[in-house]
């Protein structure tokens, strides 16, 4: 699938290059978990976030509408649904960041917290996965 | 002109995230399964970030006195590893491997209109209140 791999080096570039420019001209890490919160407890102190996250939004739609791709599917129970919602909420709360903070921008600030983080949430992913799909837990 | 940039960076980001195929829970899946069936594609998506990334952090940031629309750079300061940043990490990659939508990916995913990934950001943003409720009482005691 050497296409599948070209898209994702793409999108990834897009991603830093966005954390770039908002680094550049707000001053702000692009970690997406912090700015979430930051619009849900504080909105009115954060317009700049708000219309961040209509641009997440919209850009997902832009891809999808000019690139005519599918959208994908998303068949996951409601329980292990907001389960798994509750615990990405109280784990990049407690620590800190997610996959764009930690993994995009913290690795590029070569910060030992971000790689610690990056590290292990790669590594709890890769045995929950192996334990919902090989493990006999479903 | 600072709410325009914020747009167009969550225009770009978004864009990444859905070209990357990130909000594809399936791809997201076929990552996080080393151990079986591995789909290694999505590792590019943190070599393509990291690839920005890191040069700027390194190299073009020292070289910029302020932002173009902000006063000042808000970087973290922390810089101990320690028992909350471990824990806090090791339920985000459970929770991840779980549904396979981290936070940036849930997001965007809203644009796809489907009830369910509304109710994965409600429960996201629930567990954050949870942190940051707790974390009020704990500084309120101390």
């Amino acid at each position: 699938m050497p296409e599948a791999f070209l898209m994702a080096l793409a999108g990834g570039i897009c991603i830093g290059l966005a954390t770039v420019f908002l680094m550049i001209t707000l001053g702000r890490i692009g970690g997406i978990s912090g700015i979430v919160f930051s619009v849900a407890k504080n909105p009115a102190e954060n317009y700049w976030a708000i219309l961040f996250i209509a641009g997440l939004i919209l850009g997902a739609f832009l891809f999808h509408f000019t690139a005519g791709q599918p959208i994908p599917a998303f068949e996951v129970s409601i329980p292990l649904t907001l389960a798994g919602g509750f615990i990405v909420g109280v784990g990049t709360k407690l620590g800190s960041g997610c996959t764009s903070g930690h993994g995009i921008c913290g690795i590029g600030r070569l910060s030992t917290r971000s790689i610690t983080a990056t590290c292990t949430f790669m590594l709890l992913g890769f045995i929950t996965v192996y334990l919902r799909l090989h493990g006999g837990i479903s | 002109m600072k709410l325009l940039m914020a747009l167009l960076c969550g225009i770009l980001f978004g864009f990444g995230l859905a070209l990357s195929g990130m909000t594809d829970i399936a791809n997201v899946i076929g990552f996080l399964d080393l151990f079986g069936d591995w789909n290694p594609a999505l590792a590019f998506v943190m070599v393509g970030g990291i690839l920005v990334s890191l040069p700027f952090f390194q190299f073009g940031l020292g070289k910029i006195k302020a932002p173009l629309f902000a006063s000042s750079f808000r970087l973290p300061t922390k810089n101990d590893i320690d028992g909350r940043l471990i824990s806090g990490a090791a339920l985000f990659g459970i929770g991840w491997g779980l549904v396979g939508l981290c936070p940036g990916p849930a997001i965007a995913s809203l644009a796809y209109l489907n009830i369910d990934i509304l109710y994965f950001g409600v429960a996201m943003l629930a567990g954050m209140f949870v942190v940051d409720f707790i974390d009020g009482l704990l500084t309120e005691h101390s």
